[in-house]
């Protein structure tokens, strides 16, 4: 019996939480580099509280992307040992739910470090936001999607290369700067309060962007698992 | 008599090239607000077209290389080669109109960058496909050129966003010469001619390197492949 594409998900995505239970790997040290990363941009600029509320979105994306980095490439590298990729890559059901629910493990990885991290943040930044601040929901995940969606896609693009560690920031960064500007541009403003951007342009941007990357990257997701 | 031809075509080039720029520096009228400083539009403006051209190219060839792959492996490495021909000579072009822009800006802005969604989109392009020469070096092995083609699709998705960004957003670059509205379009015939020219000399020397260059990775392809049959017959 063929399994349902929700069931393939469903079972590659129980696999990786379970990797990640019994390990805590990717949560562990993203979280720590995350968190270095807040404390020497709070050494590299006073973060004074007008200042602080301009460069404090920013800070938290490119603290994300950074730790990001890291746990991506070892999301694909951990499948490479004992050829657990060639066995994948034999299992019915096409690469498009692997790809589906790595991105969902990844998601819920980098959420959970966000989750962590934000109180800190808020505390290291001395902010209150002064805008809407229940946007930051919508802001924060489609901002962290736009960068699991595409990053997991260019992890298993670069795993076959040699200096896949180095490759993998080379091409995912290029591609995910309209979403990081997306993503800055509505933390700055939900941040600062200023009513400059009453119709959500740059919210509905990032919707847009996530939309379009992730169904290019299910679409071609086989073409690069099969890559040979 | 095919060095001859390769002399011929080399002199019709940089014939061409030299009218266009006595064109646009001699012929064409000076501008009434932004004076001399606004024939760098003949440079710019040309390449920014070009440009996009071969990407487009990059990207037929990058879809084609692969739908090929399986089917008709002998098409697909010839796909291969004009992808990154039309990558690399696009990289060129980008690379001049990320130098006139800012030497335009300076006098005329009274700065050489702002991060104008023009600009910034501009210069996302230009990352995105040198990140594909990169990947190019970086990942050794037959699958390389399937991955670059992926790549290849997702910095061509890029292309139609730096087109419209100064149609969607209210952007301190100028707003489009052509196809902008009622408005648009240049009036003067000289300036015009100046810029068709420049247009038709920057395409021809342009597309002239992509045949020189898809013809070297040709070259490159077949000692690859009779290197990799030696090592097999030497087995």
């Amino acid at each position: 019996m063929t399994p349902s594409w929700t069931g393939l998900v469903w079972s590659h995505l129980r696999k990786d939480l379970r990797i990640e239970w019994r390990s805590r790997d990717a949560i562990n040290s993203m979280l720590f580099f995350a968190l270095l990363v807040v404390v020497l941009f709070s050494m590299a600029f006073d973060p004074s509280a007008d200042t602080s509320r301009e460069i404090a979105g920013g800070v938290l994306c490119v603290a994300t992307l950074f730790a990001s980095v890291s746990a991506l490439n070892q999301a694909w590298a951990r499948e490479i040992r004992h050829q657990v990729l060639d066995a994948l890559r034999m299992t019915e059901g096409g690469g498009a739910a692997l790809f589906f629910a790595k991105v969902l493990a990844n998601f819920l990885f980098v959420s959970i470090v966000q989750c962590i991290l934000g109180p800190i943040f808020f505390i290291f930044y001395n902010l209150h936001p002064l805008g809407d601040a229940w946007l930051l929901t919508l802001v924060i995940p489609l901002g962290t999607w736009a960068l699991v969606a595409n990053g997991t896609f260019f992890a298993a693009l670069s795993i076959r290369s040699r200096n896949r560690e180095l490759l993998l920031p080379l091409i995912l960064f290029p591609i995910f700067l309209p979403a990081l500007l997306a993503m800055v541009q509505s933390v700055k403003t939900i941040l600062t309060g200023d009513g400059s951007d009453p119709s959500l342009v740059w919210i509905k941007m990032l919707g847009g962007y996530d939309i379009i990357f992730t169904t290019i990257s299910l679409l071609l997701f086989d073409t690069v698992l099969e890559a040979e | 008599m095919k060095k001859l031809m390769i002399a011929l075509g080399a002199v019709g080039v940089a014939a061409l090239m030299a009218w266009g720029y006595y064109q646009a520096m001699y012929v064409a009228p000076t501008e009434a607000t932004m004076g001399e400083v606004q024939r760098i539009f003949y440079y710019h403006v040309p390449n920014a077209m070009l440009c996009f051209l071969f990407f487009a190219i990059s990207f037929v060839a990058s879809i084609l290389f692969l739908a090929w792959r399986r089917s008709a492996p002998a098409k697909a490495l010839a796909a291969d080669a004009w992808a990154l021909a039309g990558a690399e000579v696009g990289v060129v072009f980008c690379t001049v109109v990320l130098i006139t822009g800012p030497l335009w800006g300076k006098p005329v802005w009274g700065i050489w960058w702002t991060w104008d969604a023009r600009l910034t989109t501009t210069l996302v392009l230009w990352l995105i496909y040198v990140s594909y020469l990169l990947l190019r070096k970086f990942a050794a092995g037959p699958q390389m050129k399937t991955l670059a083609a992926v790549l290849s699709i997702f910095g061509a998705l890029d292309v139609p966003i730096v087109y419209m960004a100064n149609r969607w957003w209210r952007t301190q670059h100028p707003s489009p010469v052509f196809f902008g509205g009622d408005d648009s379009g240049i009036k003067d015939p000289q300036m015009l001619a100046a810029f068709g020219w420049n247009v038709l000399a920057w395409g021809v020397w342009g597309l002239a390197a992509l045949l020189i260059r898809v013809y070297v990775e040709r070259r490159q392809q077949t000692i690859e492949t009779a290197e990799a049959s030696a090592a097999l017959m030497a087995d």
